[in-house]
This record gives C-alpha cells, structure tokens and sequence, in this order.
C-alpha cells in the first residue's frame, strides 16, 4: 500500500481542478464551465462536458463505459487505484525536491566516485539543444522527411563515435555500456556462430553480471580471466583460447583503471578467430589509442560522460562501434546518408532489414526505443569539446590523476598497487584489514564532505584492502589534497589497534 | 519546420582548425611531462576529427536543425502503439534537481536514502496499477523488459527442472517480441487472429503443448481491441505449466479500469514513456520497468530496494543483492532513474482518477475519432479492420483507397506530412493490408481530432481528382521522398572526409 502524504494546512483535495482551458476557449460555452469542469481530476485532458456528449453521440453510445464493454465485468477493478491522491505541480515539486534533499550528490560533495559513471561538466549549451522540443517530443524517425534533424543528429553522432574508437562504422546508440557489452556478444554469435565467450575480470563487474545474465539466452558460456596485477593476465588469456571462442572482451582502461595491452589480446583472439570486443572510456580517447587502430573487432561503451548526468545511473547511452563487415550484425538503428527525389541531401534509418520491426524473430536485436536524446547531448558535447578539447580533457586527467596518486601515496601505510599506466583512474591500497574497514574509511570521509571512490573489496575480494580513486577535470589541486587530508584522518582509527599495545607499554 | 534553400552541412564540414567551444578549468597541478605519463606505444597517433566549432555554431547548427523535425509539441502525432501523449513540462524542474541529476548510482545506500525512496514508491505505484506485487525498475525499454521476462520465465521452470523451448505470440505482435524470443534462446510459434480480431482459441489448443514457455501477450491488442477470451487463454496457458507475459505497449488503454495482474499475467512490463507521459526523445530514452507475480519473484534481476523500520533511523531503505535464484544484472547500475523520478511526477498529478481519466479520454478520443472517419465517408475507402469497439487506437485497411483511388496507405501518410499531421503507424500491423494504426491519446482536443478527419477526407476527395498529388508527396517537408534503397547500397553511415 503508498502511504498517502499528509494534507498540508488540513486542506481538503479531493479532486483537482483542471488548471487550463484551452480547447473550451475556442466554443462560446466556454466561460459556464470551467470553473466547474465534471472531470475535476483531468490534467492533462481537455473535453468539455458538451464536447464529451457530441462525441459520445457521434460514436452512438450512453457514456464512456460502454466502449469498454468488451472488458469482462468480473476484470473490471471496480475501485479507484489506490494511489496517494492527485497533487498541484507545487505540491509535485516539494516532495521531489524533499526526496532529492536526501540525496548526497556531487554538488554536495568532493566526488572522487567513479566506477563507470563520472563526474564531469556538462556545459550549457547541451541542456539548451536536448531542452529542445523539436529534439525532445518526437518519436523514432519512422517519418525521415519531418525527421531529418534527429536523423542528421544520429548520423553525425555515429561519425563522432567512429572517430573515438577507431572503427569505421558504428550505430545511433544502445541502452548503456553494460547492455552494449551484451550486444556485442549477441554480434559475435550472429558473426561467427561459436558458443564461448571470455572475459577480462578487468571489464567492469556490472558489465560482466549483464553478460552473465544474456549469455543464458544466447546459449553461451561464459569464461573469465583474471587479472595479473591490474591488467588481464596475458598467459592466461591465451590457455583460455580456443576455435570455440566467439569472442574476447576486454575494457580500456579496465575497471581498476589501469591501460591494458589492447594489441597483444587482439593478437591472441585474432589467432584463434574470434572477436575482440573491447569496451572504452571515451574520455579518454584524446591520449589514449583508440582500440579500433590496436586490433578490435568491436568497441563499445559507457556514454554517460559525454554530456550526460550521472542521474543515480541512468539513463544515459551505450555506445557500439564495428569493423565495416560486421554492419549487417549490428544492433539497433542506424542512419545513413542519402538524397531525395529533387536531389536534396537527407538521412534516413537504413539497414532496416536487420532491425526487429522487420526481421521480426531473425532481427540483430530487439532494440527499438534506444536513447536517441543521449545521444544528441553527446555529439553536442563532443562539438563543444572540439578535437582539441579531447586531447586536452585527456592531458589534464592524466596530470591529475598522477598527482592524486602521488599525493595520496605520501600517506601513512597508503601505496598505490602498482605503477602501470593510468589515465583518469587508479586503485589505492590502504593499510587496513578487510572490505569492512575501508567502508568504515569511506564513511568518515564521507561525514567529513568527501566520497574518496569505490571500495573494491566489493567485487574483488583479493583487492579487499583497496579503494578505486577517479579523478574528472571538476576536481581541483585543492580537492585533491583535501581528499589526502580527509582520507588521512579517516584512517587514523583503523591504525590505533596497531598503536594501542605501545602506548600501554 | 522550414524548408532550408541551402546545402545541408554537418558540424563535421563547418570545423576549422583553431576554433574551438569549451574552456577547462584553469590547470593547477604540476605532474611530470605528458609524455613520461603515459608511454608512446599507448599514445594516440592521430586525434580524432571532432568538429572545431564555436558555441555559437553549435547552437545555430542544432536549433536550424530541430527545426527540420515534426515534433509532439507542435503538432498531432497519432502514432499507433506509441502513445503519443502530452510530456507534462514539470520533468524539466524534476530533471534538473541536483540531488538527483548529479546522484552518482554508487553513491552508499545511506547516502541515498531519497533516490532509493522513490525507486520503492514508484515500485509501488506500478504494483497497484498493475496488479502485480513485485516491481523492477532496471529495464531501459519495452524490448529489454521483455528480455528480462523470458529469462525469468527461463529461470522459473528451470528451477522446476522443466525445460521448454517454445515461446508463443498472436500475428499481431509487435516485432519486439519475436526478437526477443530468439534472442532468449526460445523458438517461436506463431497463433493466429480470427475474423473479429480475438486470438483462434482452436489455434492456440492445437500449438500448447508442453514444449511450451510462455505466451506474450498485448491487451488490448495491436488491433487496438481487448482480447474478449482473456479468461480462456489464460486458463489454457497455466494449465500448461506456462507462464503468460503482458507487452504494456497498449497500458494506455486500461489504467483503472481493469489490470494485468487481475487477468492472471505473471509477467508485465510498462512502458514510462509510452502511458506515463514521458517525451520518446527522437527514439529514447524510455523506461521499460517489470512486474511480476509471486510465483516469479525470486528471480527478479538484483540488486532490488528493500524498506525496513529501523528502531534507531526510522524508515530506512537500501539495496540488496541477495536473491539466490536472481535471473543477475540486466544492465549497469539501477536503470533510467530519471525517467522513474519524472514518471512518480507524472502519477501524483494525475492520482487514480486522474490516471483512469487519461485512459476513458484516450477510448473515448479514439472510437470517436473512428466515428467522424465514418461519418465522413472515410471509411468507405479506408474501412475499418475489425467492426468492433475499439479501445486506445484502431486499425483502418487502405486496400479499398488504393483500388479505387490509386494512393496506398504510404502516399496519404505523406500527404498527411503536408497537412501538417504526422502520421499514423503504417503498415502495422502485418496482418492487415495496407494497414494504419492511429492512436490519438487522451491529451488531444476534439478540435483537433476533427482536423485530422478532416485532412484524410480532403486527401481522399483531392485523390478522385489528381492520384498525383498524394502519390508524389510530401511537397512542404523540408526534404522530400528520400531514395531508402540508395542509402542500403551505399551505406554511408558516417561523414565522408
């Protein structure tokens, strides 16, 4: 049952009063019966009590439940849903923002969370073009003449993402990095018909468990590689491979941020024939190569940075980029250039003939709604970065995310897990015992105004010990070391078992 | 929307080197050389051609370019089986609250408390409008939801050590379902319709056997008619052993008045963007959330919100991923979190009635808008498939008009493009030729409905004249028929440099 929030001022609200009354200010009657419409509790329905009649006369029956005759009586719910009772947008308001107030978000804290969701600016001019009606309330461009601004959007987003990854085509977007990750596998199987799918333990858990869950319906299996140190242990990659395998998947950098050697895993599933599928930090694609020139297959990943909100996860985009030859296994939408009949250049939605609404149960995917709004905030959020802008997003997190290692490496017992290459994103051992203790860790630092990243031990068990630290262009020198000096003192009660038995000494 | 005189240029082809849009903050760190961060082999070699473009090109590119779209805002939209209904504008104050927008999804539990609190009470609202107890928000879309029921329907009889292979659909279903189906790793068999739009009873007997799953289902169905033999079908399918899933594509139909939970679906997924108002964004993002039965439940995807009392906090909601039989993940993190805060906005203002309202209107809406076609002698060209009450939305066959008038279906949806309508879904469903699934929704006026039967009766009297007109249209859109077979043979699917 919803409990039903209190009536502010012991007011009485039992049914709202429609707030406009457009439609009725076209008929003469208009003035006599809006202030007492019948459908008290519309909202968003605009039919007045006359109109209601003509149109029930029109259609020949009594009222409106007769055109739910077909509804068998003892199926009909015979009562109000009970739902806490309509409210005024004011009243809407409040209590969202009441819910919001509960939240700690990253414009209360220095966030130093990332995980595969981070923390970075989104500018102005994203939220005025997606704020957008002609972007925001359309449907799918099943219409292309009246379509063409969401499908030249689509079209220059998959040209961006294909400068990104280094491959040549890719789609107009997929639910997120997890479900992209899925898809792919779902690609190698249409591509190669091979029932095995191995996977890095640096590809990110959520993705992995999304994986898991899919290849049962695939009627795959799934094998994983663990990782040596911080990245995907190359020798065990290879005793992993076989003609069977359909498909490899790393993640670039990997969840614990370190650069992977994309080259030599492409090496080793391009020698037995399957896939590399390797999932990316986009952000990161101004310093780092992108996967597609090392030997990937497929490149997907998490688009939430690339102008989107963190929004406790969703929604926000998974991208999907291929090798040409794999463009008829691809999921999804894509647009594709054309003219029309006076010669003009449009877009359409083209390859239709794999997506469901056509190839119904031989289709590459069920997608049809995907995340075409996501999709045209990251084209303009990469158009706003600019080519140089990526080169320099990417030189200043690697800048950052050194200092920050450096910096909190200088602290008591704290060392850094080893020295690989890292861009945006590191792994923090802390001198203390166990998944529990870093939580405690975490919580001080949390009271003290700072989240100081992702402690591990949640996924990894034997990185118990070990906090995951992101870093974004938002966090600050200042940030940086206030985050040393907060994790500093958060740790300072995990010391004192040790320190305890010489004071009493 | 205007009609550009100009060659259409990317952002790609209005770059040039040295402009550029974004300022960083100001860089006070000192670090070693780049170089010796990061060594040459993994350096890229080539930056990537992103646009070099100024905010104010930014903003002239996008804005001309939405004004090449036809949009819900500005125009009716009676897309068939998408629920084109008004976005209520309080998502944009909700969307931009920071303690949600900038709500990290691994933010701890405690620290969460608000976000965990709505996902429970929108969780609870979808319960009651449902009928059915067990609600998961992970889903992104319709087609992932439905994913998420045939690999619980999987996990539920295999759990019984039951393995079947056969998921069964109606003619009419959407092409999601049969994709899906494969994509769960089932076969599918399909059931036929009979003449007054009921799923074939006989057909159905004859296909259920004990090889098969489950049967999805939509209802009110694709036809836009309520399947009179609910009880029945559900009946043989239980007695089957299999499970029987709702497709909300059509929930529009029947909020308050009757629920899937109540007709015996084990099985539901909603779609928020479709019955609670949420805008479709050019084609997402959606929402498409779950709910399930008991018998179901132990295999929802984790990690679920759970509600407790706590003695010392009070109410106190958190995360759990310990469901042992749990189907796992579907997606990262917790789902479209924001459509689910916008869609709680949408059902408080609305309420039960308010819901139930928006349902009536939209029936009401729809089997009149049927009945101004017939009045107008549309329906003599454009008859309807099935003689019956309709409910959201309602099937026209354009096979007479293209007989007697020489325009198919296609010719009068884009002629519909220059009467400043969009068009109907067309040729969907497959089982009705030259088929046109309109769907008004609740939140459009009389006026309007009387424009659109209007514009079809004028297209049909211009067609008697001069087939041409319709036959070569749309002629005001900002680009006109668009050469579909030359973009498959080219495939240009990005900037050519």
């Amino acid at each position: 049952m919803i409990s039903h929030p209190p009536l502010r001022d012991g007011r009485s609200k039992p049914h709202i009063v429609s707030p406009h009354l457009p439609a009725a200010l076209s008929h003469s009657d208009a003035y006599q019966e809006a202030p007492v419409a019948v459908h008290a509790v519309t909202r968003f329905t605009a039919v007045t009590v006359h109109e209601r009649q003509a149109m029930l006369d029109e259609i020949g029956v009594a009222d409106v439940d007769e055109l739910f005759a077909d509804i068998p009586a003892h199926l009909r719910l015979g009562r109000e849903l009970e739902l806490p009772a309509a409210a005024c947008e004011d009243d809407v308001l409040r209590e969202l923002s009441g819910m919001a107030d509960r939240n700690v978000s990253t414009a209360r804290e220095v966030c130093f969370l990332g995980a595969g969701m981070y923390d970075h600016y989104v500018p102005a001019v994203v939220d005025a073009i997606v704020g957008r009606a002609e972007f925001l309330t359309p449907y799918t461009p099943y219409q292309p003449e009246v379509s063409q601004g969401t499908l030249q959007a689509m079209f220059e987003y998959q040209t961006a993402i294909t400068e990104l990854t280094g491959l040549p085509v890719a789609n107009a977007s997929v639910y997120d990095g997890a479900s992209a990750v899925a898809a792919a596998a779902y690609l190698a199987k249409l591509a190669n018909g091979r029932g095995r799918l191995v996977v890095s333990g640096g590809l990110h858990p959520h993705a992995r468990q999304t994986l898991d869950t899919h290849a049962v319906g695939y009627g795959m299996e799934v094998i994983e590689v663990a990782l040596e140190g911080t990245v995907t242990d190359a020798a065990k990659l290879r005793s992993a491979m076989s003609d069977e395998v359909s498909a490899v998947f790393i993640q670039q950098p990997n969840f614990l941020g370190a650069v992977e050697e994309v080259e030599a895993v492409a090496a080793s599933a391009q020698a037995c024939g399957a896939l590399l599928v390797c999932s990316v930090d986009p952000m990161t694609l101004g310093v780092l190569e992108a996967p597609g020139h090392q030997g990937a297959d497929v490149v997907v990943g998490e688009g939430q940075a690339l102008g989107g909100r963190l929004s406790f996860g969703g929604p926000s985009l998974g991208f999907f980029a291929a090798r040409r030859d794999l463009i008829r296994q691809m999921p999804g939408r894509i647009a594709g250039e054309t003219v029309d009949v006076d010669g003009r250049r449009g877009w359409v939605t083209t390859l239709q003939t794999r997506e469901q609404h056509i190839r119904r149960a031989k289709a590459t995917s069920n997608i049809c709604t995907a995340q075409s709004l996501n999709a045209l905030a990251a084209i303009v959020y990469l158009s706003w970065l600019g080519r140089d802008g990526l080169v320099e997003l990417g030189e200043r997190l690697l800048a950052q995310t050194d200092y920050s290692r450096r910096v909190l490496a200088t602290l008591d017992g704290v060392t850094a897990v080893d020295a690989a290459p890292v861009v945006r994103e590191f792994t923090l051992r802390l001198p203390v015992d166990g998944l529990a203790a870093v939580q405690r860790v975490h919580e001080r630092c949390a009271a003290a105004g700072v989240n100081p990243g992702y402690p591990l031990g949640i996924d990894y068990p034997e990185l118990a010990d070990c906090l995951l630290v992101a870093v974004t262009e938002r966090r600050t020198r200042a940030d940086i070391e206030r985050l040393a000096v907060t994790l500093d003192r958060a740790l300072e009660p995990e010391r004192l078992p040790l320190t305890r038995p010489l004071a009493a000494a | 929307m205007t009609a550009d005189r100009f060659p259409t240029k990317t952002i790609f082809e209005k770059s040039r080197p040295g402009i550029r849009a974004a300022a960083l903050p100001v860089a006070d760190v000192s670090s070693p050389t780049s170089g010796e961060l990061l060594p040459a082999r993994y350096r890229r070699a080539q930056p990537a051609r992103l646009p070099s473009v100024s905010e104010p090109e930014i903003v002239r590119h996008y804005t001309r370019m939405s004004k090449r779209n036809f949009d819900l805002d500005s125009g009716f939209y009676p897309l068939g089986s998408c629920t084109m209904k008004h976005p209520p504008k309080l998502r944009e104050r909700v969307l931009s609250l920071d303690g949600h927008a900038a709500l990290h999804p691994l933010q701890s539990p405690a620290q969460a408390q608000g976000a965990l609190e709505l996902m429970w009470k929108v969780e609870r609202a979808l319960a009651e409008i449902t009928g059915l107890p067990h609600v998961c928000l992970q889903p992104a879309a319709g087609a992932q939801g439905e994913l998420a029921g045939l690999l619980l329907t999987r996990a539920y009889h295999t759990a019984r050590g039951d393995r079947r292979s056969v998921v069964l659909t109606p003619q009419t279903a959407h092409g999601t379902n049969p994709a899906t189906i494969t994509m769960a790793g089932y076969e599918l068999v399909t059931i036929a319709v009979n003449a007054d739009g009921d799923m074939d009873l006989d057909d159905l007997r004859a296909k259920l056997t004990g090889d098969v799953a489950c049967l999805m289902l939509t209802n009110p169905s694709t036809l836009g008619l309520f399947e009179r033999n609910i009880d029945t079908i559900r009946d043989l399918v239980h007695a089957a052993g299999a499970t029987l899933y709702y497709d909300g594509a059509n929930l529009n139909a029947i909020m308050g008045i009757c629920r899937p939970g109540d007709m015996g679906f084990d099985i539901v997924h909603l779609n928020l963007h479709k019955s609670f108002g949420q805008p479709h964004g050019g084609g997402g993002p959606g929402a498409g959330p779950i709910a399930v039965s008991d018998r179901i439940a132990e295999y929802l995807p984790n990690p679920r919100i759970v509600r407790r009392d706590d003695d010392r906090r009070g109410t106190v909601y958190d995360l759990s991923d310990d469901a042992p039989a749990s189907i796992g993940r579907l997606r990262g993190f917790h789902g479209p979190y924001a459509i689910a805060a916008s869609a709680y906005a949408y059902i408080r203002l609305l309420g039960g009635a308010g819901l139930r309202d928006a349902s009536e209107t939209a029936v009401l809406n729809a089997n009149y808008l049927l009945a101004r076609l017939t009045t107008l002698g549309v329906t003599e060209y454009l008859p309807a498939a099935y003689d019956r009450t309709c409910m959201h939305e309602f099937v026209l066959s354009g096979v007479p008009m293209r007989r007697r008038l020489g325009i198919s279906t296609l010719d009068l949806a884009k002629r519909l493009l220059d009467y400043g309508f969009h068009p109907p879904t067309i040729y969907f469903p497959l089982l009705v030729d030259e088929a046109l699934l309109i769907e008004p929704t609740e939140t459009e006026t009389k006026e309007t409905l009387d424009a659109f039967a209007d514009a079809i009766a004028e297209i049909l009297q211009e067609a008697a004249a001069d087939p041409t007109i319709a036959q070569t249209a749309p002629h005001t859109t900002p680009v006109r028929r668009l050469d579909e077979v030359r973009a498959a043979r080219e495939l240009t699917v990005t900037q050519r440099w």
